[in-house]
């Protein structure tokens, strides 16, 4: 197996966008490729993270118009993937799978997604088609309430005084505030008070409107090469030293939805094959697409015990200069959630911050980051290591 | 190989009262909601049974912001039955607005709904539902 290079990456602001899903790809792309001093006749396959753009903008099949948005010849496969908010990883995962494997010499990867144009009403439902069509959609679960569901189990699971894990949740929102309002790219570069969280309206009991990302319009993309064309290519390739993948059924056969398994199955791959273990992350971009959903994932991940994520968050160990720093990007609360891309831009963050590129929300001397990518129910969960 | 249970059979089974499921002939394990194999050993050597339907609350949250063609508030639990498996489904009797986590550990009999055929659905659906025991 071949070692694989992140030579370049690109990333359009997140938030509401009067642009195309293909138009943002194109833009983000042009920027991965360029950036890696390459041409677009350079690029031998796509692949490309969409979710919902078929209820978005009644657009199927979108990878081959972006393969030929940004004039790639006919004979470029391109193919769309995906695995709900876990797409853009899961094409990152095969990318580098086909790159490492010395079938492809160059590949474009990334992931775009318009979910704002839909109306919350909409994109609630079609969020919730993550859910199992037969035995779970009919109850009207959405996917803040299946993390709501989460919540409250570990809340008695742990013995949290709900208040207390409410608070110790808000306060996840504060830092991933915090760290978006030093990120150009962010929907959110505002900070927020924990009063603001609790202060905000019920979504689905326990989680207010300041606990959940928003529906975002963006797309992020990246270049992977081999490691010796990549040191041609450019100054500071980001090498993959780890990469993995897991799956978990319907919400109801998982039962204690606080420990998602596919993320403990996925994530002890990619320790594995890169040799590390948690203690040696220096950065974390993980999938707080809820304020607990980063609690659970960081137990998950190994970086704290299970149980003890929560006052991980109130010590202050998550956050910039802390322990493990997760999320200085702002995470999907803060820069943002266009489902279908976030993968790529969680890959795009923690390159930057190994190539030291992130001006106020550098992690200083980070050499080896992570991203963590959940798709679904907790159903699909990618995680993928990088290093320098 | 041929389907054990398929999810049109559930949802008749639950239409006439019944929570039907699978149990392993290798492990003895339980499986509700169907599927094709055993969801304890992953065997295929399977017979269709009726469940108690009687089971106890895990989790639940109260849904305020709905999917287009919900109408909230409403409550989704998920419940262990008595026989192990867990099922998803809507707490019915409860005002949304007392659901407090006093609701986990207390005990509920499985019901159903039937659900009219939606958007972006293969016809009509039927929801488990949970009743306070």
């Amino acid at each position: 197996m071949r070692k694989v290079a992140v030579a370049g990456v690109g990333m359009t602001k997140f938030g509401l966008s009067e642009k195309s899903q293909v138009e943002m790809f194109a833009e983000a792309a042009m920027e991965a490729i360029t950036t890696s001093n390459l041409k677009p006749k350079d690029i031998q396959a796509v692949f490309v993270g969409n979710v919902l753009g078929d209820f978005e903008e009644g657009q199927m099949n979108i990878a081959p118009f972006c393969a030929a948005e940004i004039g790639l010849d006919p004979s470029v496969p391109a193919t769309r993937v995906e695995g709900a908010c876990a797409s853009a990883s899961v094409a990152i995962r095969e990318a580098f799978i086909w790159v490492a494997s010395g079938f492809y010499d160059i590949v474009l990867v990334g992931g775009t997604e318009r979910a704002m144009a839909m109306g919350t009403p909409l994109a609630t439902r079609t969020f919730a088609m993550g859910t199992d069509s037969r035995y779970e959609e009919f109850a009207g679960i959405t996917f803040p309430g299946a993390f709501a569901m989460v919540a409250h189990l570990y809340s008695v699971k742990y013995g949290i005084p709900l208040a207390k894990l409410k608070e110790r949740m808000a306060l996840v929102a504060v830092k991933n505030h915090k760290n978006g309002a030093k990120n150009p790219l962010a929907q959110f570069q505002k900070e927020i008070t924990v009063e603001t969280v609790l202060n905000s309206p019920m979504i689905a009991d326990p989680l207010q409107l300041f606990d959940c990302c928003p529906f975002s319009d963006g797309a992020a993309a990246l270049v992977l090469t081999t490691e010796e064309i990549a040191k041609k290519l450019v100054a500071k390739p980001v090498y993959i030293l780890g990469i993995g993948q897991g799956s978990n059924g319907p919400l109801c056969r998982q039962k204690d939805v606080t420990r998602i398994r596919a993320r403990e199955a996925a994530a002890r791959q990619a320790y594995k094959m890169a040799g590390l273990t948690p203690q040696d992350i220096d950065v974390c971009e993980l999938h707080d697409c809820f304020t607990i959903a980063e609690i659970v994932a960081s137990e998950g991940l190994g970086f704290f015990d299970f149980g003890k994520g929560s006052e991980a968050v109130e010590k202050g160990e998550t956050q910039i200069g802390g322990r493990i720093p997760i999320n200085p990007s702002g995470g999907l609360k803060a820069k943002g959630h266009p489902i279908g891309a976030t993968g790529a831009a969680q890959a795009y963050e923690i390159v930057k911050q190994l190539r030291g590129e992130c001006g106020e929300r550098q992690v200083e001397g980070a050499k080896i980051g992570m991203t963590d990518t959940l798709g679904g129910d907790l159903a699909t969960i990618v995680n993928i290591i990088y290093g320098i | 190989m041929q389907y054990p249970l398929t999810y049109k059979q559930f949802y008749e089974g639950l239409k006439q009262g019944k929570v039907l499921g699978l149990k392993c002939r290798s492990c003895g394990a339980y499986t509700a909601p169907p599927k094709m194999c055993c969801a304890e050993c992953t065997g295929s050597n399977l017979e269709v049974v009726e469940l108690s339907g009687r089971g106890e609350i895990k989790t639940f949250t109260v849904i305020r912001v709905p999917p287009e063609g919900f109408t909230a508030p409403y409550i989704v639990a998920m419940a262990e039955l008595e026989e192990g498996p867990w099922l998803l489904g809507n707490l019915e009797g409860v005002d949304a607005d007392q659901a407090s986590l006093d609701l986990i550990g207390k005990k509920v009999k499985v019901g159903h709904k039937v659900i009219p055929p939606m958007r972006y659905s293969a016809g009509e659906g039927v929801a488990v539902t949970f009743s306070l025991a």
